[in-house]
């Protein structure tokens, strides 16, 4: 059992009771231990996906026996270099009930970690700018409502109610020709999952451990039996890697051979400003999304810049691009200022969607291949990688996303294309 | 802005090409019936951290296929050759 | 003027021949041309500019720069409304208009002060530790966080458009220089001399950085001639009120030049703003040092200036900044601003110096001025009047502890030490690292192409070093840039500098001064979002013990200003809690842009109606003329009904496809891809690029081809004509054509070199029309001459050559629609010319346009497929072409498209679909289940492609089915839950009209 200070809860009344106080009686939201020899299971990497697992794995298995191994701080990759946005609106089986499940676990998660991760379930309004992305949308929201998740198609009056100050004018390169609506999509407060996950964690007995960075595998016969890394070597019965952005790098080190490349996708926010934007909204003409962060900052991306890249920052025509569609769509927005830019290395996989499956190495599983769809994603795949460690089999939820899917070509292809991963 | 020396026209910003991904790859020959070896070349890579020789294609200048050798850290672009053999042989970069 | 009453009587580089009117939250007030909002404010004695971001304390102006934290406004106002407007930066100009922000009802009675009052239990994260509710959803937070989302922002944007317009400007350098301060200049001055093209950018509107603001007769003059150099050369280019924002790849740099902003509004096409994108083969960064704060009780009020800012505005804009001021200072730099503020007339009341033995020169200098110096002390707390929340006095004390005493003043000028401004180096990857002696970051080893000069190198602590300084980087880059020789051109130096009579770099960091004698003491480290001590030891505590964990929850650095004039206390502060060296932190990295950037500078041009290219047909006039409704393909328009009068959508397309059966039509299928297939190999060529075998066509011919990803699904289709045994003509569809023609290229230049093959697009230099129904043949036999229509001379899927009014034109007859029909190719420049022929010919056979909308009515009807069909997740045999596919060689995807998933016959295949009830609407992307079933999860396949169908009368489909054709006759639901419909089909053959092909062969 974790020592007993660690088993304070947050709630109004602590903050008021800390507040009299000085806010001295705060523990420490996660310990700082060295790492053991050994453990029964190492997740290697401490970002979002690693420390859900990590919390899965403790409260739904009752495997506790846990260390993070984190290479630098933790929730220090994607988990904090995203657009915040979670959404459902997925097409292709495998995807739309897996992100569905997501979704569901995001609505509870703050009760659930007793963390406020600040799920805000604004909405999501996925314009169309032209017939054949309507019928598109249209059989998106058709597959979303027939598995049980909200959708609707607006009409351009629809989307107008709703944030009158887009560029509905025909004159418009792109016309808005109506929008697929996700009432419950919105956004979430991403280094919160990260440290809410982390403390929750840390809770139930996981060891994480930071600026430790694995540098080998142990593998005999066939069957990993830990890790080395810069701080020793750690033996393990199973170990589960989710480092989305160095997947090659990482599962290189036990011998294996992804289909994945690593791109960077830039993000950026504006200065705050009292609410001006009050949905999530995503502009298919120019592959544009943008929300407003509950500090005021207009949060938007683009696309990827589109080579491989390990770099976490990207380059200007790509910038220009996002900037031209924010001010097409909002065309408001020009006179804002940008304030910060930053870029994270996205896991490109050969069809768009997610690896979390065994490897052919007994004991060692992987969660890769995020793409963009990686934040979100965050709940459930910490679920379902828990469960496949856990048991050895794939929950039903991610059968699909198996790592040997391309020989039998059961691409999950959203997109329709191909294994361009750039163009995903 | 990555700039790559073309062979062809010179210095140009990136955003003048289309990325082609790994060069390293070798495509099976046109009868090459293994599957295997095609599922490799089509969905493998070794995606280095560090230097990667990639592929290029000049589309909106001289549309040639070039082999650019880049870091994948600090995106220096190392080298640049047309991907052609008989072109590449020529040029001194 | 009595309405400026700090305005001194000279002094500064301002206008005072001219008055220029502004207004402050409505209070009208007057200025000069030269004045920042600041200055003028301050020359008006206004001092409370702002709220914080958290707690709504009330704020004045730090600093004279871009640094700026507090004094931020909403310039101007409707739809120009520029909110989180740094005072400090906002040139004065005639009428201006400033309103403060973040406040309610008015900036001096801010209802969101109560914030401040139950401070106590607002901690750094303290949202994440409440506001959740016990339910397990998001209805509480949601509820709060409408509240809290109103509390927070800063000022407020306009939902307008904005009227300006924006510029971007492509430019080289040999040499960019960052930083028109000595060091800069001088790097310019040299790298000119060095032959170079020279570009030197500066943020502020005039050139000389620190130099420009101290009274040095020498500097004044250097200044002079330096400029009158640079001017006179013709390599060099000044760049003033540019700010280098970010450090690109490949030494590019995105420079921002305000170039109307200090004017009341821009001159007609004049743009508001201009992004200089610059190539530099060299790049000496000259940026200078940030001056750092103190962090004391209550050091946030108005009235607590930086020091060598409080200096700056007797210098630049002949404005006091306060009447009697107590300076405190952890370094040498705070003597020069003290002074230079006596100099200006401001009584100076003490000089705190944080080191046990200040410099003998500044002692003396103040013992002559009988302003006590007290060594080894600091500020403790700004002490504010009780009425009005501005500096009264300051309680100062021993830094060791011990009794303090309390200064009346109403400027509190404080230099904590400088930092270089290492940002666009740390963007490019350059890790500073921290230097103990001098008490902060210092740029690491530069990277080939990198120079750095002056202040930002933490080696520049006087002019004239810096100046030397300068001059070797800019000699450097001239040299290293390599530049092509251009004439020299003789450049007068100015005389040099005398070295200084002093140097030191001393400094006595004070972290966090000692607690003056007063209850409730909040000292801050990020001013604009209100990060105290406090909170950073509580991030600690409780484990966001990274640099960034700590940023992250406490927001420190995340301002509008990121944290310039906050980070390294905030580092420092950290380190201590910690016990370790700051270097042991390790450093943050700096992302661009350097200050923020107006998105409409990183938009330019490029937004609203021309954000992305339009590409237009040769026919495109022909369309609008005929009262065409266009619609986008892509970048393409293409006509997509031509309604008459009165006639909606669906009333014209119908119109139109019936016609087409019943006589003829004409639509513009330019926009395909076409491909120009030459040489010895070209037959080998296709055979290895497509499904089916090409390299058996004859010349003369034209046949439907099917092309494969490489993993074996579905890519494209088109025909493909042989037009000489080494010849093809080749065509795509419109969304494939670029994809499809860099394939070809990759596959000739690396895969198979050895192929004698050249590939070209002729999409542009060909028109396309397609003319189709049974009154077809009519009208080409009276449009064209040298072609022989006959069956026998020109059946399906032949070619033939011939001219059209003269114009040479290529007819393939093939047909999309079912009917006899001919594509009608001509060079582009012909298009029109042919369409005009073809019209009037038509004239007499009832030949009329029709668009993409009937087009896609006659190809569904006939069962061919289209984009909805090759949606990249699908096989020529999901569509039913897999016959097609040759069994007898090798070609793109012939190995891959035989894997398991790809040959389950459980797959959708194409089908045909028939509403059950004629009135029955169903449309694109409805689901397929079985008759009966509750219609939940994925179904058994769905619809790709809906149309009325004139010849059914009613509506019809193509769908993916699993079972495909297995299922003939079933009856299925097409689930249309978003559209909020429900109808019964029947599964059918996907060829609904004419199955023999008689109508074509015709």
């Amino acid at each position: 059992m974790p020592p007993k200070s660690q088993m304070s809860e947050y709630s109004v009344l602590s903050l008021l009771r800390e507040g009299l106080t000085g806010h001295t009686g705060w523990p420490r939201a996660w310990r700082d231990p060295a790492p053991k020899a050994e453990y029964d299971t190492v997740i290697i990497g401490g970002g979002g996906h690693g420390l859900a697992t990590a919390y899965y794995l403790a409260k739904n298995h009752g495997i506790t026996d846990v260390a993070v191994l984190e290479k630098g701080w933790l929730g220090g990759g994607n988990v904090g270099r995203n657009t915040t946005i979670v959404r459902s609106n997925y097409m292709i089986p495998g995807n739309t009930e897996f992100y569905e499940f997501s979704l569901k676990l995001w609505e509870g998660l703050s009760q659930d970690l007793n963390y406020n991760v600040m799920v805000s379930q604004r909405g999501q309004l996925n314009l169309v700018n032209g017939q054949a992305q309507l019928d598109a949308a249209a059989r998106r929201g058709n597959v979303m409502r027939a598995n049980g998740i909200d959708a609707e198609l607006l009409t351009p009056a629809a989307v107008r109610r709703r944030v009158p100050f887009l560029d509905f004018s025909p004159a418009a390169r792109f016309p808005i020709y109506g929008a697929l609506y996700q009432p419950r999509a919105g956004t979430v407060r991403h280094d919160a999952v990260a440290w809410g996950f982390a403390r929750g964690a840390d809770r139930r007995g996981v060891d994480l451990i930071q600026n430790c960075e694995v540098t080998g595998f142990r593998i005999e016969r066939g069957r990993v039996t830990g890790v080395e890394t810069t701080r020793g070597t750690i033996g393990a019965r199973r170990v589960g890697l989710a480092v989305a952005g160095s997947s090659g790098q990482v599962a290189a080190l036990a011998g294996l051979r992804l289909p994945i490349e690593s791109h960077v996708l830039q993000a950026f926010v504006t200065e705050p400003l009292k609410p001006l934007l009050d949905y999530v909204i995503g502009f298919g003409a120019a592959h544009f999304y943008i929300s407003q962060s509950d500090k005021g900052g207009l949060v938007y991306g683009g696309d990827l810049d589109g080579y491989n890249s390990y770099a976490q920052r990207g380059n200007l025509p790509l910038i220009e691009e996002v900037a031209s569609a924010a001010a097409s769509l909002m065309p408001c927005v020009s006179r804002l200022r940008q304030v910060r830019e930053w870029g994270g290395i996205m896991d490109m996989s050969m069809d768009g969607s997610p690896i979390i499956a065994a490897t052919p190495v007994d004991g060692l599983y992987l969660n890769a291949g995020w793409c963009y769809g990686g934040f979100k994603a965050t709940p459930a795949s910490g679920w379902c990688f828990a469960h496949t460690i856990a048991t050895g089999r794939p929950h039903e939820l991610n059968a699909r996303f198996a790592l040997d899917r391309f020989r039998a070509g059961a691409h999950i292809d959203e997109k329709g294309a191909g294994p361009t991963p750039n163009a995903h | 802005m990555l700039i790559l020396h073309c062979p062809f026209c010179g210095p140009r910003d990136h955003s003048e090409f289309l990325y082609g991904g790994d060069a390293r790859r070798t495509r099976p020959a046109p009868d090459d019936a293994d599957g295997a070896r095609w599922h490799d070349y089509v969905f493998l890579r070794d995606n280095p951290r560090g230097t990667h020789v990639e592929h290029w294609q000049h589309i909106h200048g001289c549309r040639a296929w070039l082999t650019v050798t880049r870091d994948t850290v600090t995106h220096e672009i190392l080298a640049v050759t047309a991907a052609r053999p008989a072109a590449a042989a020529g040029d001194g970069r | 003027m009595s309405d400026q009453p700090l305005r001194m009587a000279a002094g500064g580089r301002i206008d005072r021949s001219r008055r220029l009117v502004f207004h402050f939250d409505g209070r009208r007030m007057a200025g000069h041309p030269g004045d920042t909002l600041a200055s003028a404010l301050l020359a008006n004695g206004v001092r409370l500019v702002g709220r914080s971001f958290k707690y709504h304390r009330p704020r004045g102006i730090l600093s004279a720069g871009p640094e700026e934290p507090n004094a931020l406004v909403t310039l101007r106002s409707g739809a120009r409304a520029e909110p989180n407007t740094r005072a400090t930066m906002a040139e004065l100009f005639d009428g201006l208009e400033a309103e403060s922000q973040h406040r309610w009802p008015s900036l001096r009675f801010d209802a969101g002060a109560l914030n401040d009052v139950v401070s106590p239990f607002l901690p750094a994260g303290f949202y994440y530790k409440t506001f959740m509710g016990p339910r397990p959803d998001t209805r509480v937070w949601m509820w709060f966080e409408k509240h809290i989302r109103r509390a927070a922002g800063l000022g407020r944007a306009s939902t307008a458009p904005d009227p300006d317009h924006y510029a971007k400007a492509h430019g080289f350098a040999d040499v960019l220089v960052v930083g028109g301060g000595p060091a800069g200049l001088a790097a310019a001055l040299a790298a000119a001399d060095g032959g170079a093209r020279v570009v030197l950018a500066e943020q502020m509107p005039a050139l000389g950085g620190g130099l420009a603001d101290r009274w040095s007769a020498d500097g004044v003059r250097w200044l002079a001639e330096a400029k009158a150099a640079l001017a006179a050369h013709p390599s060099v280019t000044v760049l003033t009120r540019t700010t280098v924002a970010g450090w690109y790849d490949g030494n590019v740099f995105s420079c921002v030049e305000r170039v109307a902003d200090h004017l009341p509004e821009p001159a007609p096409f004049q743009p508001r703003q201009r992004l200089h994108i610059l190539r530099a083969r060299q790049a000496v960064i000259a940026t200078g040092a940030i001056e750092q704060p103190l962090v004391f009780a209550d050091n946030d009020r108005p009235g607590v200036m930086l020091a060598a800012a409080a200096a700056a505005f007797p210098a630049r804009y002949g404005v006091r900044p306060g009447r009697r001021a107590v300076v405190a200072t952890t370094n040498d730099g705070g003597y020069d601003s003290a002074f230079a503020l006596m100099d200006a007339g401001v009584e100076l009341a003490a000089i705190a110096d944080s080191r046990a033995d200040p410099p003998v020169w500044a002692r003396a200098r103040a013992a002559g001025a009988g302003v006590p110096v007290l060594a080894g002390w600091t500020v403790l707390g700004a002490v504010i009047g009780l009425a009005d929340p501005q500096v009264c006095a300051a309680d100062l004390g021993p830094l060791d502890g011990g009794g303090g005493r309390r200064v009346a003043c109403d400027l509190i000028a404080v230099s904590g030490g400088w930092a270089p401004a290492v940002h666009l180096l740390s963007q490019q990857g350059n890790r500073p690292a921290f230097d103990t002696e001098r008490a902060a970051f210092l740029p690491g080893p530069l990277a080939p192409g990198q120079h750095a000069a002056g202040a930002v190198t933490g080696h520049g602590d006087d002019t004239a070093q810096c100046i030397a300084q300068g001059l070797v980087a800019g000699a450097a880059a001239a040299a290293a840039a390599d530049a092509p020789a251009r004439s020299r051109v003789a450049l007068r130096r100015p005389a040099p500098l005398p070295a200084a009579a002093r140097a030191g770099v001393a400094i006595r960091p004070v972290g966090e001064a000692p607690d003056p004698p007063w209850g409730r003491i909040r000292k801050f480290v990020d001013l604009q979002n209100d990060v105290t001590v406090k909170d950073i030891a509580l991030a600690n505590r409780e484990g966001y013990a990274s640099v960034e964990h700590l940023k992250r929850y406490t927001t420190l650095g995340m301002g509008t200003d990121q944290g310039k004039t906050a980070n390294p206390a905030g580092m420092a502060l950290l380190a201590r809690q910690q016990g370790r060296p700051v270097a042991a932190l390790g450093t943050t990295r700096f992302r661009p842009p350097y200050t923020p950037v107006a998105l409409g500078a990183l938009h330019g041009a490029e937004v609203g109606a021309t954000l992305a290219p339009v590409r237009r047909t040769a026919l495109h006039d022909r369309h609008l003329a005929a009262g065409a409704v266009m619609a986008e393909a892509g970048l393409w328009m293409r006509p997509w009904y031509y309604p008459l009068a009165g006639e909606d959508m669906d009333a014209a397309y119908r119109r139109e496809a019936a016609h087409v059966r019943a006589a003829c039509g004409i639509v513009d299928v330019s926009t395909l891809g076409k491909i120009d297939v030459q040489g010895p190999d070209a037959a080998l060529f296709l055979d290895r690029v497509y499904a089916n075998r090409m390299d058996t066509l004859k010349v003369g011919r034209v046949r439907y081809g099917l092309m494969l990803r490489e993993d074996g699904f579905l890519m494209d289709d088109g025909t493909v004509a042989r037009l000489a045994e080494t010849q093809y003509f080749v065509t795509t569809t419109t969304a494939q054509a670029a994809p499809v023609l860099s394939m070809l290229e990759y596959l000739l230049e690396v895969a198979w070199p050895d192929l004698r093959v050249h590939v070209a697009s002729i999409t542009d230099q060909w028109a396309a029309m397609a003319v189709a129904g049974p009154h077809s043949r009519a009208v080409l036999a009276a449009a064209l001459d040298g072609i022989d229509l006959a069956t026998e001379a020109l059946g399906h899927m032949g070619w033939a050559e011939g001219r059209c009014a003269g114009a040479p034109v290529r007819v393939h007859r093939a047909s999309f629609s079912g009917e006899l029909a001919y594509e009608v190719f001509c060079p582009t420049g012909f298009g029109e010319h042919v369409w005009d022929r073809l019209m009037a010919a038509g004239a007499d056979h009832d030949l009329r346009p029709y668009g993409t909308e009937a087009m896609a009515t006659l190809r569904i009807e006939k069962g061919h497929i289209a984009g909805a069909e090759i949606d990249g997740r699908t096989t020529a045999a999901d569509v039913g072409l897999g016959r097609m596919a040759s069994a007898r060689k090798s070609y793109t995807g012939s190995v891959l498209k035989e894997r398991p998933d790809l040959v389950d016959p459980a797959r959708p295949r194409l089908v045909g679909l028939e509403v059950v009830d004629a009135s029955a609407r169903i449309g694109n992307g409805a689901l397929l289940f079985g008759d009966g079933d509750p219609c939940r999860g994925h179904g058994l396949g769905h619809v790709t492609s809906v149309t009325w169908s004139p010849v059914r009368g009613r509506y019809i489909g193509l769908g993916l089915l699993s079972g495909g054709l297995d299922r003939l006759g079933e009856r299925l639901i097409a689930d249309e839950p978003v559209r909020g419909r429900r109808s019964l089909v029947t599964v059918v053959d996907p060829v609904f009209y004419d199955p023999a092909g008689e109508k074509l062969h015709a």
